[in-house]
């Protein structure tokens, strides 16, 4: 991955950081220029909380060539407390025991590797509390 | 606008065509086309390709097309919208013809998916590649992540799954032209290889090679060759949040409900007036979803109408997939969508052999890309 696109994702992959409309308050991740609620242009800056519940999920078992040394591995879902939803992978679970509503806690973890010369890309994944 | 007709229709068959190229297959599909309508000549052309220059490194294929076809100075133009690419080039001819602007317009779509690229990775660039993609999720992944919300939602059963992909390999047997003629058993499909929780290979459309192509052409045109038949009833196209979390329900398609309100208001339609659909299954749990949002079905019930067979050629009261669908037909992507529009053509002409829908008259093809952020809707009608 080319290193500028990499880090212009850092403040919401590393920190949460989300958008929250000024004037109706709609809180967007990523931040976007336009509120889709109400098509305000004017935001402030907020951090999500890095809890949630896990909506729905899969286990993928064939990944794109990027991904297929790290399957199976889980990929869900997650509505945080803040309402946002988000898709993240699943670390650390047992593939067998997941299950809708399960409580999750976002952390931080490595996402994938850009072949043998290039940058490692971190980001987070939900864990099963 | 003034009325549009389909007045001719050509494809390559559908499946790994290891010896012919992009250029090869379309110009193949064009030609039958044009020759199936009996024109001397076309205004202009759209080629619908979701992703060319990943697949095989080629862009710009409207004018190689138009290159490879002959059919140089004509306008040409290369559409692109995910895995609707080929509905929306030919919702682009429509319009150029119901616009008055050409009388004889030319929609095709191809795809050339099986000349080495990684294609679980290019077909993801449909989905958002900085929220979706980074994390691995893949295509199956995603619609893995409808299923299992339909089964919790509503009770949607593994078996009620299979049955569409059973009925549309059924389907696909009677059509010389799809990928897989081979029927497939409800055991089979339950069994297959895991590819994403709840989804087995046997639930995915496959990886295939193929162009497709129709005319349309205005009422003076269709009426001169006597080909004043297949009336394009409605077209409707509507968009959705790209990235499936973003949207308040993992069940419900919005793209597809609000296409499809389009249309039928068009047409001057319901959904029980529809005989045949061609609807985009690219997994078992889209021909579910789908079934609902347009319509035919009520929320929740789409699984139970499949296994019931209330979606099958021999019982249905709607058939869903007469082609064999994108399951069995095969799903080379920019392709599909004309592909459905010539089954339409075909069983309105009561030209679709041991597929034969019995006096079929109105038909409608249901096709999106992605998890449904863009999805076009045509409704033809058999005068």
């Amino acid at each position: 991955m080319i290193t500028a696109r990499y880090a212009r994702e850092i403040p919401q992959r590393y920190r949460l950081e989300a958008s929250k409309c000024a004037q109706c308050a709609t809180v967007s991740f990523p931040p976007r220029l336009v509120c889709p609620t109400c098509k305000g242009r004017t935001f402030s800056t907020i951090t999500l909380q890095n809890e949630g519940k896990l909506l729905s999920y899969t286990v993928v078992r064939v990944g794109s060539d990027k991904f297929s040394k790290e399957t199976p591995f889980a990929v869900g879902i997650i509505e945080l407390k803040d309402g946002i939803r988000i898709t993240t992978q699943i670390a650390d679970a047992n593939l067998e025991k997941l299950a809708h509503g399960q409580t999750v806690r976002l952390v931080f973890r490595k996402i994938q590797e850009d072949g043998k010369a290039g940058i490692l890309c971190y980001g987070y994944k939900a864990i099963v509390v | 606008m003034r009325d549009a007709y389909v007045i001719g229709a050509g494809m390559t068959k559908f499946g790994e065509l290891w010896s012919n190229s992009i250029r090869d297959m379309f110009v193949e599909a064009a030609l039958k086309a044009i020759d199936d309508a009996g024109v001397d000549h076309i205004d202009s052309m759209y080629v619908g390709a979701m992703s060319s220059g990943l697949f095989v490194q080629q862009e710009h294929l409207g004018a190689l097309m138009a290159d490879y076809l002959g059919v140089v100075p004509m306008p040409a133009t290369h559409v692109e919208s995910a895995c609707a690419s080929g509905g929306v080039s030919f919702r682009q001819a429509f319009l150029e013809v119901a616009s008055g602007a050409s009388d004889i317009v030319l929609a095709g779509g191809v795809e050339k998916m099986t000349d080495g690229a990684d294609v679980t990775d290019a077909l993801a660039t449909a989905a958002d590649q900085e929220y979706e993609v980074y994390h691995g999720i893949t295509f199956p992944g995603l619609y893995a992540i409808m299923a299992r919300a339909h089964m919790q939602e509503f009770g949607t059963t593994r078996e009620q799954l299979a049955a569409v992909a059973v009925k549309n390999h059924r389907n696909g047997s009677k059509n010389p032209n799809a990928q897989f003629r081979s029927e497939v058993t409800l055991e089979q499909v339950i069994r297959s290889t895991m590819v994403a929780d709840p989804l087995r290979l046997l639930d995915c459309s496959p990886v295939s090679d193929g162009a497709a192509a129709v005319i349309v052409a205005s009422e003076a045109v269709a009426k001169k060759l006597g080909k004043q038949r297949i009336r394009v009833a409605a077209s409707a196209q509507a968009s959705d949040t790209l990235a499936l979390h973003s949207r308040k329900s993992l069940t419900t398609l919005n793209a597809v409900v609000a296409a499809a309100q389009k249309a039928y208001k068009m047409a001057g339609k319901k959904p029980s007036d529809i005989q045949i659909a061609e609807v985009h299954d690219c997994f078992t749990i889209a021909e579910v979803i789908v079934s609902e949002d347009l319509g035919f079905f009520e929320k929740g019930k789409g699984g139970e109408a499949a296994a019931n067979g209330l979606t099958s050629l021999e019982t249905g009261k709607i058939r869903v997939n007469t082609s064999g669908g994108l399951k069995s037909k095969g799903h080379p992507v920019g392709a599909t969508g004309i592909a459905q529009i010539i089954e339409l053509y075909e069983q309105l002409n009561g030209k679709a052999g041991a597929r034969q829908v019995e006096n079929a008259r109105i038909g409608l093809a249901e096709n999106m890309g992605g998890t449904g952020a863009s999805c076009v809707i045509h409704i033809l009608e058999a005068l």
